[in-house]
């Protein structure tokens, strides 16, 4: 029971929920950039909801099966092909020996989610098997996926189902994303603060699984300060700090960046606050150059958000009869 | 007209680097295989190859253009 690479697409790599518990040691989070797709393509083929899955961005891969199992592939508008017969996204489908899962174009959205009953067997890694490159940790060698690599498939027992357009979610155009203002933002001037909310940013090409850069806004104005002992000398440098997930640093005050999965732990650049934990799986959706705007939040605000998501994964899995 | 697909979303780029020629240029003849452009997309080029053959190639998409998968970028009769 094997899945079989023909082509990897442009950085196909193994994902479950993560690794938690290594990021004070510099060891990310790591798992799937839309934790809610990972979760809702696993429920699909019946498997655990943190099983480990395909995360392919922008280009799908091209597989062959070794044995019958269910697939389903969510997240972004990937359509896949079954011996070149387009399937739906959102819904199971079976697939037998020898039969090949390959992709048309990206439709909507930046990554899909490719789960197989059973789910992707490679070893555990520090508790997860989710792919860490910049690591090499974990996943299938600890990198993205090649062709001839041979992913060895768990006991599973399929499902069937479909998740409608309604129990799902896409970014909006622009894409909002809900902050909560943290630890550094008196570096700025409070007219920066009000310019970068009124801004509507672009995502930068090179954004990817450690951080999402965005470009297109205004250059944030700082408070003059004297520079304190161990910081760099630009007015964005600060004495090294700890970097959360999510948080948005802007190296030079000119290109935020939002720290996603893959996230480096530590470093010297000022932090203006986080995307909220309900919004990373938006952003692991955007295109390059794709439009987004970020929206203060209180931190009530930010855990009633949490309390919504949680509240949208009960639907699917009541609508599936999980 | 065969028309020739970006497979990727990123940034469009018509030559190897920005003080070399363009890869083709507007009526050349391209085969098969050949590189028309590149895309940049997290942080790296990948290479587009015409999987059409013809004589009149003509861009449709510009150099440093953003581009979605799927997009035109040239067409070839």
């Amino acid at each position: 029971m094997a899945v079989k690479v023909v082509t990897p697409g442009l950085s196909t790599t193994v994902q479950d929920l993560g690794r938690p518990g290594y990021y004070h040691l510099g060891i990310p989070l790591s798992g799937g950039m839309d934790r809610f797709a990972l979760r809702a393509a696993n429920m699909l083929v019946g498997n655990d909801e943190g099983a480990a899955v395909l995360e392919a961005v922008f280009l799908g891969p091209e597989l062959e099966f070794t044995s019958a199992a269910t697939v389903a592939v969510t997240g972004g508008e990937l359509p896949p092909k079954l011996n070149g017969e387009e399937r739906a996204t959102w819904e199971a489908f079976p697939v037998k020996s020898g039969d090949r899962l390959s992709f048309g174009f990206l439709k909507a959205g930046a990554r899909a989610y490719v789960a197989v009953s059973g789910g992707i067997d490679v070893p555990l890694t520090l508790g997860s098997r989710s792919t860490y490159t910049l690591g090499a940790l974990g996943g299938h060698e600890g990198r993205a996926l090649k062709a001839g690599d041979e992913l060895p498939l768990g006991q599973g027992k399929g499902s069937k189902g479909a998740i409608p357009a309604n129990l799902r979610r896409q970014p909006g155009n622009p894409a909002e994303l809900r902050m909560l203002p943290g630890l550094y933002r008196h570096r700025i001037t409070a007219e920066a603060g009000k310019r970068f909310l009124a801004d509507t940013w672009k995502v930068a090409p090179e954004a990817d699984r450690i951080g999402y850069r965005f470009k297109g806004g205004t250059a944030l104005d700082f408070v003059p300060r004297e520079q304190p002992f161990g910081a760099g000398s630009n007015p964005s440098n600060i004495v090294d700090a700890c970097y959360p997930y999510g948080s948005i640093q802007v190296p030079g005050g000119t290109e935020p960046i939002v720290l996603h999965r893959d996230a480096v732990s530590g470093g010297g650049y000022m932090m203006l606050g986080c995307v909220i934990s309900a919004d990373m799986d938006l952003i692991g959706q955007l295109q390059p150059h794709a439009p987004a705007r970020f929206t203060e939040v209180t931190m009530e605000q930010a855990l009633a958000a949490r309390h919504d998501r949680q509240a949208a994964l009960g639907r699917v899995r009541a609508h599936l009869g999980l | 007209m065969a028309q020739i697909l970006s497979p990727l979303p990123g940034t469009f780029y018509r030559s190897p680097s920005p003080d070399q020629p363009p890869f083709k240029a507007d009526g050349d003849a391209v085969a098969v295989g050949e590189v028309i452009g590149l895309i940049e997309v997290m942080k790296s080029f990948h290479e587009v190859r015409s999987d059409v053959a013809g004589s009149g190639l003509r861009f449709v998409t510009d150099n440093e253009d953003p581009v979605m998968a799927g997009a035109v970028l040239a067409e070839v009769s």
